[in-house]
C-alpha cells in the first residue's frame, strides 16, 4: 500500500487539519514511512486466529438502566466559544 | 390456535412513458430504544428538557471520558430482535462511524457495523384479507443517536442541543422486498405495532422517535424474480436513498416521486447516479445531498474504548420466556377464540391498549357483540371526543356491564345505547344506572299481553287491514312499544301480535 499526495490531501481534509499544498508530498512520504512499518506485520501468519481487542479476559462492562449524570447544562457549556440561552451556537449549517 | 396463512401481494406497476416498471424498496428503520438513561452514559432520556441538561461529559465527549453499556438498551434490542423473529448474535462488537458535524460532540458514531446484535428475521406485512408480504429483516443494530440542530433561530449561527446526544438507536435493516409506496408504508406500520407491542421502542414518529431511510430503485417486470433466483443486485437497477422521513404519508409519497423520478432518467436513455436524497414536503420532490457525498467515507473501525459484547444464551431465554403475545398471534387468537371477522381484529389489536380493553370486554361474553360494542360505539365516541382508549370515560368493566343487562334481557338496545351515553357522561355502575332511570325491558309476558290486546281492541280498521295483508302487523308491534314507553321487549312482542292476529 502507498500513500500518495491526492490520498495525503483527503487524509488531511476528512480529519479537518488544514495541511498547505506544499507540506503534502513531505506528509505523504511520512505516512508511507509508517504504513510500511505496520506491513512488516503481514510477515506474520494468523490463519485461524481471532481478532484480538484486549490482552485481559475481562467481560465488558455495563451499567443499570438509570439516570445518574446530567443536571449541569453550565458545565457542559463552559468551554463552548460561543453559547446561547442553553445552546451550542455554531456557525449556520443547514442543508 | 388458527393458523393464518397469507398469498404474496402483486408488486406495484406503474407506467412509463414508454414501458411498465416496478418498484424494489429496503428499509432503514431507526427506533428508539425506549429506556431512562442513554447507550452508553447515565444521562436522562427524556424529552423536553431544558437544552443541553440531559448531558453527561460521556455525551458532550470531553476529554478522557469512557462510555459504559446501559444493559437493558441491550436487553431492548435482544427482545425486539426475538419479536422479529430474528437469530440474535451471543457475541457482537461497537465499531466508529467517523464524520464531522456539529451535532455530533465525539466525531464518531458508536454503531455496529461489522457484528451486530440481531441477524436475520422476518415481518408479514398484511396488505389486505389473506393477503402479505413477507418483509425479511437482514440485521439490528444498536447505535448512538446524535444531538439536534435548531437553523432558525438566529440569522447566522445553528443552535445545538445535545439533550438527544448518545441516546439508543436501534436500527432495523430490511432486505429489499417490498414492492410498492403502500407496502412501504404498511411496513413501518407494523414494525411500529410490534416495537410498541414489545415495549421497546414508543413509535412516536412525531416526536423522531420512528425514522426511515428509504432506498428506492426501478426495474422491468421479470428482473426482480431474476433477482430472487440468484441474489444477485445487477438484476436491479440503481437505488437512491431518501433519508429521515418520520410519517406514513411523507414515505409514500417520496417513494412514488422518486420511483417516477427514475423511470424518466431511464427511459431517456440516461442513468441513475447512486446517491443520498431529502424529501421535501413542501414541493412533493426528492433532491440530491451533494454535500453528503465526501462524508460518506465513515472510515469504520473497531472502538478500542469497547469490548465486544457477549451476552449468554440463559439470559436470551430467560428474555423469551417473558415475550408479550405479538400481533400476529393475537389476531389469530381473537379470530379463533372469539369468532371476530379479520377486519375487526386487526381494527381491535392494532394497539395493545385496545386489544386488552376488548378482552375484558369480551371475557366470558359473546366475543362478536363486544366487538361490535367497542369498535362501533366505543371507538366512535372516543374519535368524535379525540381521546385515546385509556382515557376513555367508560371502562371495559362498565361496557361489560352493559352487555350483561342486554344479554339477561333486562335492557334492549337502544337502551343500552342510552345506558353507554349515561356512564359516559355521568359514569356509575351499569345496573344502578339503569334501575335509577327505569330502563328495564318490559319482559312480562302478562303485561304485554294486555298491551297488544288494548291495541287490538282500540283498532278495528287496522286490525282487518292487517289481516289482509301481514306486513302491516309491525304498525302494532310499534304501538305496543310505544305505549310501553320503549320498554317491551320487541321480540316478544312480534310473537304476541302475530299470534293474536292469527298469522
Amino acid at each position: 500500500m502507498s500513500i500518495d499526495v491526492d490520498t495525503a490531501r483527503r487524509v488531511a481534509k476528512l480529519a479537518r487539519i488544514r495541511v498547505d499544498e506544499s507540506d503534502l508530498p513531505a506528509l505523504a512520504d511520512e505516512l508511507n514511512g509508517i504504513v510500511t512499518f505496520m506491513e512488516q506485520l503481514n510477515a506474520v501468519n494468523v490463519d485461524g486466529v481471532e481478532p484480538m481487542t484486549g490482552v485481559t479476559p475481562m467481560r465488558l462492562k455495563r451499567r443499570e438502566d438509570v439516570v445518574t449524570d446530567g443536571n449541569m447544562p453550565e458545565r457542559i457549556l463552559k468551554n463552548a466559544p460561543d453559547a446561547r440561552e442553553g445552546f451550542f451556537a455554531v456557525p449556520k449549517v443547514v442543508e | 390456535m388458527l393458523d393464518l396463512t397469507y398469498t404474496a401481494p402483486k408488486p406495484k406497476v406503474i407506467q412509463g412513458a414508454k414501458d411498465d416498471w416496478e418498484l424494489v424498496i429496503g428499509m432503514e428503520i431507526h427506533a428508539q430504544v425506549s429506556s431512562n438513561a442513554k447507550l452508553f452514559s447515565g444521562a436522562s432520556t427524556a424529552v423536553g428538557a431544558e437544552p443541553n441538561s440531559n448531558v453527561s461529559f460521556v455525551d458532550a465527549a470531553m476529554p478522557g471520558m469512557l462510555p459504559v453499556i446501559n444493559e437493558f438498551c441491550v436487553e431492548q434490542a435482544v427482545r425486539t430482535g426475538l419479536g422479529l423473529k430474528a437469530a440474535i448474535n451471543l457475541r457482537s462488537a461497537f465499531d466508529r462511524k467517523n464524520y464531522f458535524y456539529p451535532d455530533l460532540p465525539q466525531g464518531y458514531q458508536i454503531s455496529q457495523l461489522y457484528h451486530p446484535i440481531v441477524g436475520e428475521g422476518e415481518v408479514i406485512v398484511e396488505m389486505g384479507p389473506g393477503v402479505a408480504r413477507h418483509v425479511r429483516i437482514e440485521r439490528i443494530h444498536l447505535e448512538q443517536d446524535a444531538g439536534k440542530s435548531i437553523h432558525d433561530m438566529d440569522p447566522t449561527q445553528s443552535f445545538v442541543d445535545f439533550n438527544r446526544t448518545g441516546v439508543a438507536l436501534m436500527e432495523i435493516v430490511s432486505r429489499p422486498d417490498i414492492r410498492g409506496p403502500e407496502e412501504a408504508a404498511a411496513y413501518v406500520v407494523k414494525l411500529r405495532q410490534i416495537l410498541r407491542y414489545l415495549g421497546t421502542c414508543d413509535g412516536n414518529m412525531q416526536n423522531g422517535n420512528l425514522r426511515a431511510d428509504v432506498n428506492v430503485s426501478v426495474c422491468r417486470p421479470g428482473q426482480y424474480e431474476k433477482y430472487q433466483a440468484t441474489g444477485d443486485f445487477s438484476h436491479l437497477g440503481t437505488r437512491c436513498e431518501i433519508k429521515n422521513m418520520n410519517s406514513m404519508r411523507f414515505i409514500q409519497a417520496a417513494i412514488d416521486y422518486e420511483a417516477r423520478r427514475q423511470i424518466a432518467i431511464v427511459e431517456d436513455g440516461g442513468s441513475v447516479t447512486q446517491e443520498t436524497r431529502l424529501y421535501d414536503p413542501d414541493k412533493n420532490e426528492t433532491r440530491s445531498m451533494r454535500s453528503k457525498e465526501e462524508a460518506h467515507d465513515y472510515r469504520y473501525f473497531p472502538d478500542p474504548d469497547l469490548l465486544p459484547l457477549e451476552i449468554e444464551q440463559a439470559w436470551v431465554d430467560d428474555i423469551a420466556a417473558r415475550m408479550p403475545e405479538l400481533p400476529d398471534a393475537k389476531k389469530a387468537r381473537f379470530m379463533g377464540d372469539f369468532g371476530l371477522t379479520d377486519y375487526d381484529a386487526n381494527v381491535l389489536t392494532a394497539e395493545l391498549e385496545a386489544a386488552s380493553f376488548f378482552e375484558a370486554v369480551a371475557l366470558g361474553r359473546d366475543g362478536k357483540q363486544a366487538a361490535n360494542w367497542v369498535i362501533n360505539e366505543l371507538f366512535g365516541r372516543l374519535n368524535k371526543e379525540g381521546l385515546a382508549i385509556g382515557e376513555s370515560p367508560v371502562s371495559a368493566g362498565q361496557l361489560g356491564g352493559i352487555l350483561d343487562l342486554m344479554q339477561k334481557g333486562e335492557i334492549s338496545g337502544k337502551m343500552a345505547k342510552d345506558l353507554f351515553e349515561i356512564l359516559w357522561t355521568e359514569g356509575g355502575d351499569p345496573a344502578e344506572v339503569a334501575a335509577a332511570k327505569g330502563m328495564k325491558q318490559v319482559t312480562d309476558m302478562g303485561a304485554i299481553e294486555a298491551a297488544v290486546d288494548a291495541i287490538i281492541a282500540a283498532n278495528p280498521d287496522q286490525v282487518e287491514k292487517a289481516k289482509a295483508n301481514p306486513k302491516l302487523a309491525g304498525w302494532f308491534v310499534g304501538q305496543v312499544i310505544k305505549a310501553s314507553g320503549g320498554k317491551a321487549n320487541p321480540a316478544a312482542v312480534n310473537d304476541l301480535v302475530a299470534k293474536k292476529l292469527g298469522m
